[in-house]
């Protein structure tokens, strides 16, 4: 009986593995078709070399600035930028969004503030960040802050107005005072679309720091990109695109990767995942 | 009057930039006081600087964006609906949907140069992933028994298609091309400021680096204001559009 009790739960386990293995086949087998056809179209010579250079001329590109240590630079100062203003949005969206669902003054102040920043094309105000803070770090962290930080506000104010009413009823009648309710039910609770929000500002983040590097110039993977553009080396602009590819679907994972981490509690990690 | 009151705060935030420049506590090199921009735009709108740059910008992101909500949608639906097509384009799709839009301004200006192809082959490129992901989802998200039951009365597979499931699919989809109208600015505004010689990001650019800062001011409050207003008109679109619904 107990054998047969097992059997089951070992069944779906065993089929989870087997689908997870086959859904990595296809990506790796789809990849490397994708690969295929960039190099049987460039070595067609239905595009110039200068078009569209060969898979493997960027790979010996990659690895040359991987030898010579320009990769690793490029992408640290570019995931610093990126990480570093993510981090401060993090934090300083959640608090502002945790702000004001709490106090009315605050809400009536950054409402429409943030309704009216949200769907405006931030990255026009760059010259005027470049005008105030210069070229360097300051202004590219500046203005990854300045994009990054709305849809985490929207989503921790959404999140928080979404919770349970009954769950704060539970917590007050068992004698949970605010700061408790805040941090161990409403928190906890709203963090599913909190995380969701987080989702969006990470590639957004990333986005605009490339987009400050290219217009300014400089270390990082979208300066050494732009730079290679200006010097018509079609091989360096592809380069750029494999590695800022691979940065970005790194960091898409190792994100969704935590959110399951994070929300283990959370019923929603025994859904299976739709993307 | 409650809608007056709610935008009070605006006013505040106009107010302070005004006082800060006029009584001297930022430098009006930095921060021009709002009447000056306000001044300057005037001026800009009078001599036609703004029209000629504002016809480019407008035709990239129309023509980007209609191109990509067409081929997206199609390509989103056509995943749900055929296997084989959800086989072949799956991980396609997922390998692009990370990859920051941004990325790609170098390669359109390789591919097409500094005109108006490149920003159009730009937002087209990034504002289809979005939009296909959209469709896609609504688009499997829709309900089974309606489809069961339009299947059983008879209907085709593509009558079942343009009447449930696309129905079915449009709240998401609606969502996902709001994603893209978002996406396009931030691309047409950064693409226009690294490669043009029209443009709203060209104006922007040029005006800064002549000095002109009020000028400057006034141009990127412009585009600001454009992707505002063009996001609260689709949503007024969206509830007309969604109205069925309720």
């Amino acid at each position: 009986m107990a054998a047969l009790e097992h059997l089951p739960v070992q069944e779906a386990m065993s089929l989870r593995a087997l689908r997870a293995s086959m859904r990595f086949g296809t990506r790796v087998a789809s990849v490397v078709a994708l690969v295929l056809v960039w190099q049987a179209i460039s070595d067609s010579g239905i595009v110039t070399a200068f078009q569209l250079p060969s898979f493997t001329r960027v790979l010996a590109r990659i690895w040359d600035d991987a030898v010579a240590g320009d990769l690793w630079v490029n992408t640290a100062v570019t995931l610093y930028r990126a990480l570093i203003g993510f981090a401060i949005a993090s934090v300083g969206g959640i608090a502002l969004g945790m702000a004001m669902s709490r106090l009315k003054l605050v809400h009536w102040f950054f409402d429409p503030l943030i309704s009216v920043g949200f769907p405006m094309p931030k990255i026009a105000f760059l010259p005027v960040i470049i005008l105030w803070l210069g070229v360097y770090d300051t202004s590219k962290i500046t203005m990854v802050v300045f994009d990054a930080v709305f849809p985490v506000i929207a989503a921790t104010i959404i999140a928080i107005d979404g919770v349970e009413r009954e769950l704060l009823w539970s917590a007050r009648n068992m004698g949970a005072n605010e700061r408790e309710i805040l941090w161990q039910v409403v928190l906890p609770a709203a963090s599913p679309q909190i995380m969701t929000g987080l989702q969006v500002a990470l590639p957004l983040s990333l986005i605009v720091a490339v987009v400050t590097e290219m217009l300014m110039g400089g270390y990082g993977l979208g300066g050494a990109m732009i730079t290679a553009s200006r010097f018509a080396n079609s091989p360096g602009v592809f380069a750029g695109i494999v590695e800022i590819a691979i940065v970005g679907y790194a960091l898409v994972k190792i994100m969704s990767l935590i959110r399951h981490r994070l929300l283990i509690w959370h019923p929603e990690a025994h859904e299976p995942s739709t993307v | 009057m409650n809608a007056v009151l709610r935008y009070v705060p605006l006013l505040i935030v106009a107010a302070a930039w005004e006082a800060a420049s006029r009584l001297g506590l930022v430098s009006s090199l930095a921060l021009p006081p709002l009447s000056d921009v306000i001044a300057s735009w005037i001026d800009l709108l009078r001599d036609g600087d703004l029209l000629t740059n504002a016809g480019p910008s407008l035709y990239r992101l129309a023509a980007g964006l209609a191109l990509a909500i067409l081929v997206g949608a199609l390509l989103g639906l056509g995943m749900a609906w055929w296997k084989p097509v959800n086989v072949v384009l799956a991980p396609v799709v997922e390998i692009f949907y990370p990859l920051p839009k941004s990325a790609l301004i170098p390669v359109t200006a390789i591919w097409l140069g500094f005109g108006d192809g490149s920003k159009i082959l730009l937002i087209f490129l990034g504002c289809m992933i979005p939009v296909t992901i959209a469709a896609f989802n609504g688009a499997r998200g829709c309900d089974r028994m309606l489809l069961w039951s339009a299947r059983s009365m008879g209907a085709s597979r593509l009558r079942v298609l343009w009447d449930v499931v696309l129905p079915g699919a449009m709240p998401e989809l609606l969502n996902g091309i709001r994603t893209a109208i978002a996406l396009s600015f931030i691309l047409l505004v950064s693409s226009e400021l690294i490669v043009a010689q029209r443009g709203f990001g060209y104006l922007i650019g040029s005006l800064g680096a002549n000095g002109s800062y009020e000028a400057m001011y006034a141009v990127v409050f412009t585009v600001a204001f454009l992707g505002f207003a063009v996001d609260r008109l689709y949503q007024m679109l969206v509830q007309r559009v969604l109205i069925w619904r309720l």
